[in-house]
């Protein structure tokens, strides 16, 4: 009886006979992981609950961990919305242009530092690596992107802030630990050139930090909203955080943006839950895309910690 | 048969050895010149986008017009930077920037490490992955749509958290409205959103505790208390202080983002910080004082670039780890 409880506690059994004292603090901390989980879970849960429940239910305050009364009307009402609409195109055409040029500037960048003995290189890395420390800031950033003629365009959003050092650290340690000089200099003897190697041999080994790199910058361009705001001044350009911004925290509802009028009286009563579907809407797609980066994120952390 | 050997292998060993390193530097960077083009992107981009900025921010010794634009504007030396340090803003900026931060960095830094402690200890396989899997996903949600969470829970009238309050008589608090509130709302929405991703990197370092240290530990007769003080603590302070670190050099910038969309003009008082105050000087106020804001965001930089320095000379001396 005694070692089924102890079993169905630890869930293996323990090497040696566990003290009480320790049973105790084992008790204590799947009670406090528990309450940390429930912690984060639980306002996810309540959006999730308003979204589906009956407006007036909503607004009156009778949700609070369930949905009651049952309506799909405030997700319907979304996609009527044609600010909101075409944020959402905008929003995938940023995450997925910025999330190729930005992996391959970084695949550009992290390979040839890789690679032992080139000249240069402690040079090259460290003018990479200030950047990381130190920059000229938000004004002078904003004067070089007017310069360049990028104001108003998707350019702007895209360019900018295209490559993370971090990243292109991170997949400089993944070269070094995964494709030995050795094989670079047996290609060169056999008459490979830099580019043949990189194309055929390093890219085809490369896949898992390709496919990180690409999450990784497709979720940031999607969940970025601020170079939209000091860039963009032409509403059909803003990405869907940008709508996002204005409905939900700004409490900005247009309601000229409603293509009919008996949608529109039905939208004045959803206008307040319109805002938890929005952000389960919004959540969707990174919470999509999480499960498959989630351990390979663990990895590059790992590999980040180890002094690049 | 040795000697033929050797013979036959000594002409190879000394052809090899010349083009590896005996080579001059011309030479090698010759050989080399493809990698050099592959880097000809990312280094435009770096000039462009990175250090064509930094030299932009000398319009903060100018006067910065348009028409002349930033070589062709007029120098005024240190004008921007004493009218910022007079200003009445300057002590309130400070003090808010400061605060925030600071109480950010208390009350999230320990926050990861117990959880990953706490997971580290967990043997129940289920339990630890579906807590692992709910704590990272709020890293991967927007901080549009985060602050938009914390809108519609606050809200005064139909958020969960008044209704919560009112069954026991108090409220409705209109939080987001009054600056008391405003830091606790900032730093512990962080906690939330950050805890469970911050503590993947101590659960790594726990991961590669070995296992013989906690067996002999338990021979020992330590409680599971004392190992995690004598064992896990010590293979995770390297890692904290890396972190720790990087935390102070950011201490003046960190969370940008969210302050400005949580800010409104009722909790200026506690939510004006140092970055916000550059993003309106430079784009929400009638006539944009670039050289000014410019100079701001300067001071802010060089500060936090200090503070960087300094954390890390403190940490490669009293705790023998250190970022260079």
């Amino acid at each position: 009886m005694a070692t089924a409880t102890e079993t169905a506690l630890t869930g293996a059994p323990a090497p040696v006979r566990e003290t009480r004292s320790d049973r105790i603090v084992m008790i204590c901390n799947y009670t406090a992981l528990g309450l940390f989980t429930l912690a984060v879970l639980y306002p996810l849960v309540y959006v999730v609950s308003a979204s589906l429940s009956d407006p007036k239910n909503v607004v009156s305050g009778k949700v609070w961990l369930w949905p009651v009364g049952f309506s799909l009307e405030a997700f319907k009402a979304i996609f009527d919305y044609d600010s909101i609409v075409s944020g959402f195109g905008n929003s995938v055409i940023y995450a997925i242009g910025g999330a190729l040029i930005a992996t391959a500037l970084t695949l550009l960048a992290a390979y040839p530092l890789s690679r032992r003995g080139l000249p240069g290189k402690g040079i090259i890395m460290a003018l990479f690596v200030f950047t990381m420390m130190f920059s000229g800031g938000l004004i002078p950033t904003y004067l070089v992107v007017d310069r360049l003629g990028l104001l108003n365009t998707r350019w702007a959003i895209i360019l900018p802030g295209a490559l993370a050092v971090w990243n292109m650290i991170i997949t400089r340690t993944f070269f070094q630990s995964t494709i030995p000089e050795e094989l670079a200099e047996a290609a060169k003897v056999d008459g490979c050139t830099d580019f043949g190697f990189f194309w055929r041999i390093v890219l085809p080994l490369s896949k898992p930090i390709i496919a990180v790199n690409l999450l990784f910058y497709a979720v940031a361009q999607w969940n970025s909203w601020f170079s939209a705001l000091i860039y963009l001044t032409n509403e059909h350009l803003f990405p869907l955080q940008m709508v996002l911004r204005q409905i939900l925290i700004q409490n900005n509802f247009d309601p000229s943006q409603v293509r009919d009028t008996a949608e529109l009286i039905r939208m004045k009563e959803l206008q307040e839950q319109l805002k938890y579907s929005l952000i389960v809407i919004a959540i969707i797609p990174p919470l999509l895309i999480y499960p498959f980066v989630q351990k390979h994120f663990v990895k590059g952390a790992m590999v980040g910690s180890l002094k690049g | 048969m040795t000697t033929d050997t050797l013979v036959r292998r000594t002409p190879a060993h000394s052809a090899a050895r010349p083009t590896k390193q005996a080579l001059g530097l011309g030479a090698r960077m010759r050989r080399h010149w493809q990698l050099y083009v592959m880097l000809a992107l990312p280094l435009i981009w770096l000039a462009i986008f990175a250090y064509w900025p930094m030299y932009g921010a000398i319009i903060a010794f100018k006067d910065y017009n348009v028409v002349d634009g930033i070589f062709g504007s007029r120098w005024v030396g240190f004008k921007h930077f004493e009218r910022f340090v007079e200003s009445y803003q300057f002590w309130r900026l400070m003090k808010n920037t400061l605060i925030l931060h600071v109480y950010e960095l208390f009350a999230t830094f320990w926050l990861p490490i117990l959880l990953a402690l706490g997971l580290n200890m967990a043997r129940r396989r289920w339990y630890r992955r579906s807590v692992q899997l709910i704590t990272y996903a709020p890293h991967f949600i927007s901080t549009v749509v985060v602050v938009g969470l914390i809108v519609v829970i606050v809200d005064p009238n139909t958020g969960v958290l008044n209704q919560f309050l009112g069954l026991f008589g108090i409220g409705p608090i209109d939080v987001l409205n009054n600056p008391d509130y405003f830091r606790h709302l900032y730093v512990w929405s962080s906690a939330w959103q950050t805890m469970g991703f911050s503590a993947i990197i101590y659960l790594a370092a726990l991961t590669s505790v070995s296992p013989e240290l906690h067996e002999a530990a338990i021979v020992d007769g330590a409680s599971r208390l004392r190992r995690i003080w004598h064992v896990d603590l010590p293979a995770i302070r390297p890692v904290a202080v890396i972190l720790l670190i990087l935390n102070i050099g950011s201490i003046m910038s960190a969370g940008f983002e969210k302050v400005l969309l949580l800010q409104n003009t009722l909790n200026l008082q506690t939510s004006e910080v140092i970055d916000t105050y550059v993003y309106k000087l430079g784009f929400a106020s009638q006539v944009p004082q670039f050289s000014y804001a410019a100079a701001i965001g300067l001071f802010r930089s060089v500060i936090g670039l200090v503070l960087l320095v300094l954390a890390n000379t403190i940490a490669r001396r009293f705790a023998k780890s250190s970022l260079w």
